[in-house]
This record gives structure tokens, sequence and C-alpha cells, in this order.
């Protein structure tokens, strides 16, 4: 039992994460996306339509009444949410015309299914495209015993993907802004 | 004729000259045109003012509405008050079983509610959380000897983050072995009933009273640590691991055991793991010819695209002469079983099982049990499975036959 005590010291002292195990903050994955200049945020009023489909790809309504997203041409940027077993998992998810460009987990708060978290796993992303029906264009591997996590993944993936048609779809079309 | 002429010209000029003069006494002097120009400034800015207090209640009620919507995104997203901070969830499977008992074993036709389960999680702070699951299985359970079924507490313990990639457990819960020991909601496996190894081995779902750390340690790499209520197994129960669990109930502790698991899941689909687990005595004393126990076990688990592969193997080495008497000392089994998902929603499966919990002796009891089934999930938290069994035991005593059932969870 002393010798568990003493594991559990040195490990609640344990040093800061390596740079390539840190959570990143939104505003960092912002300046990432956007090589420094991040573009002011807009706002995307969840009206009826895009609620419709949103609730579709999420299995549930997306919480709120607008998402905020910043666009630069052809690529937006997200920052969304979804609880995966018990908790909120903060997702930043870049869009290009080529589909997902970036996507970086910046906030994981269960026990377990960290493994989303890292690139061996959101590499699967990217450049992953939307299908007519709202499903990924590829199969994404998942986690053991992270079934709810992955799963969360997967549906903010397909989420952004689709409000980054609708914005582009908007800007497209002057008469419906 | 001229003098009209010149009459009709000088009364035209005339005329004209009137109207000029008339005009000239109406265009304003200075002073009238400032007085215009300071009345128009005046009314300029007064305009100005107006549209001034039109900006402001405009910006007023933007601020406003965004306020309200701000309200009503905060009311709906997760808080700090106490339903933010609470979770409910549970799982539940009903099975049908028509199998045909041979070679003494008894035919097995019935329906039976096998688990019924509730989650309840709170979360005191962001670092201090509460988890529990409550079990009712075989539908009711009662004073009546007849009545099949137990009410089980499976999990209920704290949650400590000590930092971003370690944590500390404390109470009852879920031993880190195996592949189904921690992870068995019904939609997560194939097969109608759990697999036999990890039930007469491992034996899920086996939970203990204790305390102990998990986290990470590498980009992939997990481990878990626990020290923890052991078996109680005697010989009257042929040193079985599964009737040794002491479910946390008024526990006898006189022999801790201790568990650690390391594991690996850094590529995607893929699992490889490896659990220990000690304990000094597993009769906690009460059987003088009994004494350590060691628990071995790996599994791997695989998914790429439509193909699945769950691989495990446990094994018990159990030390004194009352186990080896009765070939218990050594307990022992595997499982193999391939999957593959024509489409996203449907799965088949094979699966081969051979155990043998009396394998330390030359007398034949080993199980070999052949399942091959299906899975149907018509809602990603909800699935309808059938399978068919085969079993070929040494001891003669087979149950051949097919299984359905219904699961979810929530």
């Amino acid at each position: 039992m002393t010798r568990l005590c003493i594991l559990l010291v040195l490990l609640s002292s344990a040093g800061p994460l390596p740079a390539d195990d840190a959570y990143q903050s939104p505003e960092d994955f912002l300046n990432e996306v956007f090589n420094g200049k991040v573009p002011d945020a807009r706002v995307l009023w969840l009206n009826d339509s895009i609620r419709e489909t949103s609730s579709a790809i999420m299995g549930h309504p997306y919480p709120g009444l607008r998402i905020r997203y910043r666009v630069d041409g052809e690529r937006s940027a997200w920052i969304l949410e979804e609880t995966g077993k018990e908790k909120p998992i903060t997702v930043g998810l870049a869009i290009n015309s080529q589909g997902i460009e970036h996507i970086r987990v910046l906030a994981f708060r269960e026990s377990r299914g960290w493994e989303v978290r890292y690139p061996f796993f959101t590499d699967q992303f990217h450049g992953a495209r939307l299908h007519g029906d709202y499903s990924l264009d590829r199969d994404i591997d998942g986690i053991s015993g992270a079934t709810l996590s992955v799963r969360a993944l997967k549906k903010l993936a397909r989420l952004a993907l689709y409000l980054h048609s609708v914005v582009m779809a908007e800007h497209d079309t002057p008469a419906q802004k | 004729m001229k003098l009209k002429i010149l009459t009709a010209s000088a009364l035209g000029a005339a005329l004209s000259l009137c109207t000029l003069a008339g005009q000239a006494a109406a265009v304003p002097d200075n002073a009238e045109l400032w007085k215009i120009i300071q009345q128009q400034a005046q009314e300029i800015e007064a305009l100005k003012r107006q549209q001034q207090h039109t900006d402001q209640k405009a910006v007023a009620a933007d601020e406003k509405a965004e306020a309200a919507v701000t309200a009503v995104e905060e009311t709906g997203s997760t808080g700090g008050n106490w339903a933010d901070r609470t979770r409910v969830g549970g799982y539940a499977e009903v099975h049908y079983n028509n199998l045909d008992g041979s070679g003494g074993a008894s035919d097995q036709k019935e329906v039976d509610l096998h688990r019924f389960v509730l989650f309840l999680g709170h979360e005191f702070t962001d670092d201090i959380r509460f988890y529990s699951e409550l079990e009712v299985e075989h539908g009711i359970a009662s004073h009546e000897d007849e009545d099949p079924g137990e009410v089980e507490v499976e999990q209920a313990y704290l949650e400590f983050d000590l930092n971003d990639r370690h944590m500390a457990r404390a109470g009852v819960v879920l031993l880190p072995v195996g592949i189904l020991n921690e992870t068995h909601e019904p939609t997560t496996f194939y097969g109608v009933e759990r697999n036999p190894v990890e039930h007469d081995i491992i034996p899920a779902t086996w939970w203990a009273g204790g305390a102990g750390l998990s986290g990470q340690v590498a980009p992939g790499w997990s481990y878990d640590v626990l020290l923890h209520e052991g078996l109680m197994t005697s010989a009257a129960d042929g040193y079985l691991p599964r009737e040794g669990r002491q479910k946390t109930g008024e526990a006898a502790a006189d022999d801790l055991a201790a568990t650690a698991r390391l594991r690996w899941t850094g590529m995607p689909g893929t699992e490889i793991a490896g659990t220990i687990q000690y304990q000094s005595d597993i009769t906690q004393g009460m059987d003088p010819n009994a004494g350590n126990a060691i628990l071995y076990e790996a599994h791997a688990q695989i998914e790429r695209g439509p193909f699945g592969l769950r691989a495990l193997y446990a094994r018990w080495d159990l030390d004194g002469s009352g186990p080896a008497a009765m070939g218990a000392d050594e307990q022992a089994g595997f499982y193999i079983e391939p999957s593959w998902k024509p489409v996203s929603n449907i799965g088949v499966f094979a699966r081969y099982n051979q155990w043998d919990n009396a394998a330390g002796d030359n007398t034949g009891s080993e199980n070999t049990q052949w399942d091959f089934g299906v899975n149907y999930w018509p809602h990603e938290d909800v699935v309808i499975k059938a399978d068919y069994q085969m079993q070929d035991n040494d001891n003669g005593e087979e149950q051949d036959g097919f299984n359905l059932g219904v699961g979810l969870q929530f």
C-alpha cells in the first residue's frame, strides 16, 4: 500500500505533457488553420432546415440557436461539441473544397476513449467528404472500448462538412444573404 | 394699324416690368438667408440626434437580443448545476435460448431478461466524479429460492483526475481484464450470450472493491494498476474462479489481490492488451491445501473496415495440493472470433472457444464450442442477434441449439 501511495504521489506530480500530447486551445487551432490571419467570427443561425439536417446527423438537435464559424474563401473553421459517453468533447475542424483539412480534439473530458485525440486516429478523417446522405465517404476504424467517443467525432466531422456546404452555398447565392 | 401694334407692345413691356419688379421684391436679404440657414442647421441637428438615438436603440436592441440568445443557449448547454453534472444511462438484453441437452446436460428452452442495468454518475468538480452501475439479472430477485435473479452493484467508485494523463479510482470497480469485462453492452459484441471463456475462466463480469491508478504513459499506451478484494474459492466449488467472486458484499479481505494491465491502442481499430493478477491465497486462508493464484490474460482486437477479429487467451495457475489434486491448478482457455459486416448495420461472425477449468491433470475436462451468428443494428444503440452454438465437451455433456436476443443501450 505504501508503494501504491508513493506511485500515486509521483504520478500526480508528473511534469507537463509532451508538445505533441498537449491539447490545443481554440485560438491556437484557428491560428494554425488560417496561418495567423484569423478572419472575424460569423454566425450561422440554425434555421428549420439546418436544424433538421443537423439533428439527423447528430441523432439529436445541436444545442443553441446559432453556430459561430470563421471563413476565408473556400476554407471554413468550426469548433463544435458532442457528448461521448458522459461529457462533451470539443473538436476543432477546418474544411476546404477538398474535404476535412484539419481535425483536432481541443478538450476531452471522458475517463475512457482518450485515444481519439491522437493523430493516429484523427488522421483517418483528412480529406473526408460527405455522400449525398450525409455519411462520410470512407470507413473510420474505431478504438476498442471507445465506441462512443469515436461515434462523437464521426458525427462532428459530418456536421462540420454539412455546415461548410451551407455556408459555401450562401456565399455562392447572394440573394440568400 | 401701326398705332395699335405700338400700343400693344408698350402694354406688354409695361406688364413685364411690373412682373420683374414683383420678383425682385421676394428675394430675401442676407439676414433672412442667415436665418433660413440657421433654421435648416437646427433641423439637420435635430435629425442627426434622432438618427443617433435610433442607432443607440438599435444597438441596445442588438445587445438585448444577444443576451437573450446567449441565455437560451446557456440554458441548454452543460453548465454547473446539479442536473448538468449528473448522468443517467443503461443497457438491457433479453434472450431466448433453444438448446437441446445431451450426455446428461439438460435442455435449456427459456426466455430471460438476462440483464437490466442502470448507470448513474455525478461530477462533483471537473476533477472528481462518481460512477455507478446497478444491475438486475434474470428479471426478478427476491427471497424466494425459485427466483433466479440477483440485484448487484457492479460499479460504485470515485474517480480523481491527478493530471491530464493519470487518474485514481477507489470503490467498487470492474477489473481491467479481458475484452468484455469492462465493455459489455449488448450492442458491442457478437453473440446472444457472452463467450464461455470470459465467463468461466476470467470470470466476467468481475468486479471488486479496491483502489488504483489508470493513465496514459505515451500516445497509444495506457496502464491500470489496482489493489482489490481477492477471490474466495474452495475445494467444494472446484476452485473455480467464477464461484470465488465475493462481489464486495462483506468480502473477506485477508488476502488482497493486485491486478495490472498494459494496453496498446496506438493504431485505429487495434487493441493489444495484457493483464496479470496475483493473489497470495485464493481461499482467503480457509483452505490449508490451497495457496496463491496468478492469472495471465492477453487479447487482441482488430477492426479493418468491414472486417473484425477478436482473440483472447487466459490462464490461471493455482498453487497448493488441493487445486492440484482436482486438476484445477491450471485453468485456461482461448477463443478466436472473426467477423464481417457486409453492410454497416449487419455483421456476421464465427467463434471458436476452448476452455478447461481442470486442465492440470490428464482427465478429459476440456470444453469446446462453435458459435455462428448475426447481429443487426436497426439503430446504433439497438441490436437484434441470432446465433447457433455447437458444443463438444470431453465429459459428453453438451448443449446445442440456437439463441435469439435483443439488446439496447442508452
